[in-house]
């Protein structure tokens, strides 16, 4: 029922992209002076390329003020990205196009506040019928749909229809935005730090609630998170983000057993391990990222690197794949880059 | 800082362009033809013509805009129909006297303010709170003009204690700053500063209120700091806000004392500006509201200067 | 990952389900139990209804004149509260005066709060240009007093009810319309409205359905505020003259007139100043109610 408005032609193998990513940037203009001209921009996003194939989630890790949020609101067009394209299923969406408004309902996105996330002054069903109806469904076909949707995050319509958010646990909050984010029947849901607020308890009840859904209607997830065991338990691929780029992306196991990049490692030995003899094998990360203003120049980690030397200050290492499915942005791991850790050309 | 100093008073330029352009246009909203308004009545030809070369009459208006503004800004604000003497000279003195009346009002309506307001604020929800709190509404709600009339009949009627017009011994036009000029000012001063009073107590009870529910209140009183020294930061952490509402007070202060000074016949911008109006001197009106207006425009951005130096907080960039 | 019993789903959060009650419904709720709002509310009301029926309830012809009865004092036997100078009963006047005083406090007010409310919020949610042209336009009116503004439009159109209507709802168009802006402002950047603009709503479907559901209680709050002050600067205008023209009665002009009297009638003189003083304070206190009632976590 809520995968009826999908195109017929879904990618064929499990592998096909459903969303293409390729070379996004985005920067927001500080103001300041005497005539409230741009002094410099912050670049939240900068030159990011990825896919999302179709049917597996996709953790996105990454400090905070990583430029995370900024991609996701980028990827729901909520913002519109300075260059760069963003394909769903091979359509690029672009602003002012007229096939936009039917693509922009196959993403959606669950936001991190439950409750800034929902209208106070609606109801529960009010707020799931919105977009429904602003999407040409009539009221009676949107109340249905609402209630199916509530039903399937495991609210009782009858039950929580009528009321207000603030009648509403947090966890029970949360189940509704995601109901509102399947009511328009999207192929993929963007969940940006979509459990980061809720009690550990009730976080694992979400998390196993999406997992469920995510069988049930085919969906795709990219799952935003600066949780790691949360991202760990979650993707089948992550990508590790750092001041507005992709510097390593793989798959789950590859990225959490193996990782390759410096920054992943000391992100991974940051946190708390429960068996002591795991605990810090890696140097763990030191300082604050720099300032995205004025990122450093070659390689961004390289002002916290443990293995930084004078030519990652000068050439900014691209993604290069090192394994299956397994890219890195390092000097250190592509060999023949000069870097006295890599393997020689 | 200094950035913002200077953004913000470069922001003023536009506004007091706009304000000199609505003064401009008060003449033009003026029923009949422009030039009748500024002309004295029963004019020779001779008059009509130099008076309507003088404005630019048969010019197209942004024409006689750009005339109009030169010469106020040389200070010549043209001649009041009345007694066809120039209208600064009329103005300026009107514009004095109404200062002395706000200042009066001022310090009476900002002192009261600020201690109820604190009583209030250092009382909340108590009974002490509610009365306070219902003498404020009642200070914003009276209608100052009626207020002063109670006063004239209760000190002045009644009492016979204080005089109920004018300025001085002889009604002059002339504040000296001796016993019988302040006995004049006093009722005026009083009529005048019980809305501000009543806004100030207000704001200041809801900062007051605020700053103390604030968390780090209570590391204040948990630290064992003496109440004398809480107090300081309570008031350093309300002052930027009070400060932002008495400014405007202050400004709006001086636009409100038009119906005291009818009151009183205090013969200050009030009763110029009452006089012109039935008189129908355009330009004494547009003079004085342009005077007014831009006192109120520099007033504010002072007001707003004097709080981001105040507020650490501001950097507004 | 454990499977954790779902018991957040278990139960409703409160036990026992009570009724859900929108925003409104809760504000009304406080209002009715609010004994200062409920008091102020029927004052204004008694004196709205008087205006109303005036015809019915004044005992004299508000605009007949008596040379021979000018200035009785409060307390006659035929004349309760007295006449005026030209000898008109004060208490018909007074009743009779409240049609224009009302009408005068709220209309500037109901007008300022949709031409400025309507502005406000297309200048918050629209932003950019747009905001900039209407709200920088708005700064130069607010560089003028209020009293000033209200009294130089009425100065120089005249004399004259629609003028006096005019030259209020010019006055307070501007403030309302910053407090929209600002509102709006906030709302615009909440999680639900982008989630409402995720969804390809279109912007006026956004706005009626998320955002004016959210700024019409600061709005409205704000406006209420406005009433004591439209009431005060109303009577103040005739009071110069520059309201409504005699011999309709309204409080502030026949505070005006009485002025003359103040020596030898002193209690009539001020009595119109009572009426004025009575609406204008009702209003603050509901107004106050209004806002108490409002801030609500809902």
């Amino acid at each position: 029922m809520l995968a009826q408005s999908q195109p017929a032609a879904v990618g064929e193998s499990s592998s096909a992209a459903l969303l293409r990513v390729a070379d996004l940037r985005k920067s927001f203009p500080i103001k300041g002076g005497l005539f409230g001209r741009a002094q410099a921009h912050v670049k939240a996003v900068d030159g990011i390329s990825f896919d999302v194939r179709t049917g597996e989630t996709l953790g996105i890790v990454g400090e905070s003020g990583c430029g995370k949020s900024t991609l996701a609101r980028l990827l729901i067009q909520l913002i519109e990205p300075d260059t760069g394209t963003i394909a769903l299923d091979g359509s690029p969406m672009a602003a002012g196009s007229a096939a936009l408004r039917v693509l922009r309902r196959q993403i959606q996105m669950v936001f991190q506040d439950s409750y800034a996330s929902l209208n106070p002054r609606l109801t529960i069903e009010d707020s799931i019928t919105f977009g429904l109806k602003a999407n040409g469904t009539d009221r009676i076909e949107a109340k249905h749909r609402a209630h199916a949707v509530l039903d399937m995050v495991g609210l009782a319509p009858d039950m929580f229809a009528q009321r207000y958010p603030h009648e509403l646990s947090g966890g029970q909050r949360q189940r509704v935005n995601i109901a509102r984010a399947l009511a328009l029947g999207p192929r993929l849901l963007i969940l940006d730090e979509a459990v980061s607020a809720l009690d550990k308890s009730v976080e694992a009840q979400v998390l196993n609630q999406l997992q469920e859904l995510k069988q049930r209607l085919d969906l795709t997830y990219i799952f935003i998170s600066h949780d790691l065991n949360v991202v760990q338990y979650i993707s089948d691929r992550v990508l590790v983000m750092y001041l507005g780029k992709a510097i390593e992306v793989g798959p789950v196991q590859r990225i959490y057993n193996a990782p390759l990049h410096p920054y992943t490692r000391g992100l991974l030995s940051s946190r708390l391990s429960m068996d002591p003899r795991r605990r810090v094998s890696a140097a763990p990360l030191s300082g604050d990222p720099p300032n995205p203003i004025d990122p450093p120049s070659g390689c961004r980690f390289r002002t916290r690197c443990p293995i930084a030397e004078p030519l990652c200050a000068q050439r900014e290492p691209g993604l290069v794949a090192a394994g299956d499915s397994h890219i890195v942005a390092c000097h250190a791991q592509h060999s023949g880059s000069g870097h006295s850790l890599a393997a020689q050309a | 800082m200094l950035t913002y100093f200077l953004r913000r008073a470069l922001y003023t330029v536009p506004i007091a362009l706009g304000v000199s352009i609505v003064c401009f246009a008060l003449i033009h909203l003026a029923p009949g033809d422009p030039l009748s308004a500024v002309m004295p009545e029963g004019a020779s030809q001779e008059v009509v013509a130099e008076l309507r070369a003088a404005y630019g009459f048969d010019k197209s208006l942004p024409v006689q805009y750009l005339t109009w503004l030169r010469r106020v800004l040389t200070g010549d604000f043209g001649y009041s129909i009345m007694t066809r003497r120039p209208v600064l000279g009329e103005v300026a003195p009107a514009v004095v006297n109404s200062l002395i009346l706000a200042a009066a009002a001022i310090l009476i309506g900002f002192l009261t303010g600020l201690m109820l307001g604190l009583i209030a604020g250092y009382n909340n929800g108590t009974m002490l709170d509610r009365v306070v709190t219902s003498v404020a509404v009642t200070g914003v709600s009276v209608p100052h003009y009626w207020l002063g009339m109670v006063l004239i009949v209760i000190f002045a009627v009644n009492l016979g204690a204080l005089p109920a017009m004018g300025m001085g011994t002889s009604g002059s036009a002339d504040f000296a700053m001796d016993w019988e000029s302040l006995r004049h000012l006093i009722l005026p001063a009083i009529s005048l500063s019980v809305i501000p009073a009543g806004i100030i107590a207000r704001s200041v009870r809801g900062t007051v209120a605020e700053v103390r529910k604030q968390d780090f209140m209570q590391t204040l009183y948990a630290k064992g700091l003496p109440p004398r020294r809480i107090f300081v930061h309570v008031i350093k952490n309300a002052a930027p806000t009070v400060l932002a509402i008495m400014g405007l007070q202050l400004a709006q202060l001086l636009g409100g004392s038009i119906l005291v000074e009818t009151v009183f016949s205090w013969p200050g911008t009030g009763l110029l500006l009452n006089t012109a109006i039935f008189t129908r001197d355009l330009p004494i009106l547009q003079g004085t509201i342009l005077v007014l207006a831009m006192f109120f425009v520099f007033t504010n951005l002072i007001v707003d200067l004097i709080q981001s130096a105040f507020d650490p907080r501001i950097k507004r960039s | 990952m454990p499977n954790l019993a779902l018991d957040d789903l278990r139960a409703p959060p409160t036990g026992l389900r009570p009724r859900s009650r929108s925003f409104w419904q809760t504000v009304g709720r406080r209002l009715a139990r609010d004994p200062v709002t409920l008091t102020c509310a029927a004052v204004l009301l008694l004196i709205l209804l008087a205006a109303i029926f005036a015809p019915l309830i004044a005992p004299h012809d508000p605009y007949r004149t008596s040379m021979a009865r000018r200035l009785l004092a409060v307390g006659d036997h035929r004349h309760w509260l007295g006449t005026d100078e030209l000898g008109r009963d004060l208490l018909s006047r007074l009743i009779y005066g409240g049609r224009m005083s009302l009408f005068m406090g709220f209309m500037p007010v109901v007008l300022a709060t949709i031409i400025g409310g309507t502005l406000g919020v297309i200048a918050g949610y629209a932003g950019g240009a747009l905001n900039m042209a209407i709200m920088r336009l708005f700064d130069i009116f607010y560089a003028f007093p209020s009293v000033l503004l209200a009294v130089a439009i009425s100065g120089v159109l005249g004399a004259g009810l629609v003028n006096s209507l005019v030259s209020l709802t010019l006055v307070f168009i501007p403030p309302v319309a910053r407090v929209a802006e600002s509102v709006t402002t906030q709302i615009r950047n909440q999680d639900y409205v982008e989630a409402a603009r995720a969804t390809g709503a279109a912007s006026w479907r956004i706005v009626t359905g998320h955002v004016l559901s959210n700024v019409t209680g600061p709005i409205l709050i704000y406006a209420s505020s406005l009433i004591s002050v439209s009431i005060v600067i109303a009577s103040g205008l005739s009071f110069l003259g520059l309201g409504v023209v005699p011999p309709e009665p309204e409080w502030g002009l026949m505070l005006n007139t009485l002025r003359q009297a103040i020596y030898i009638a002193p209690l009539n003189a001020i009595l119109p100043g009572v009426m004025i003083f009575i609406t204008s304070m009702c209003s603050n206190l509901i107004s106050d109610g209004l806002r108490g009632a409002m801030d609500v976590k809902v």
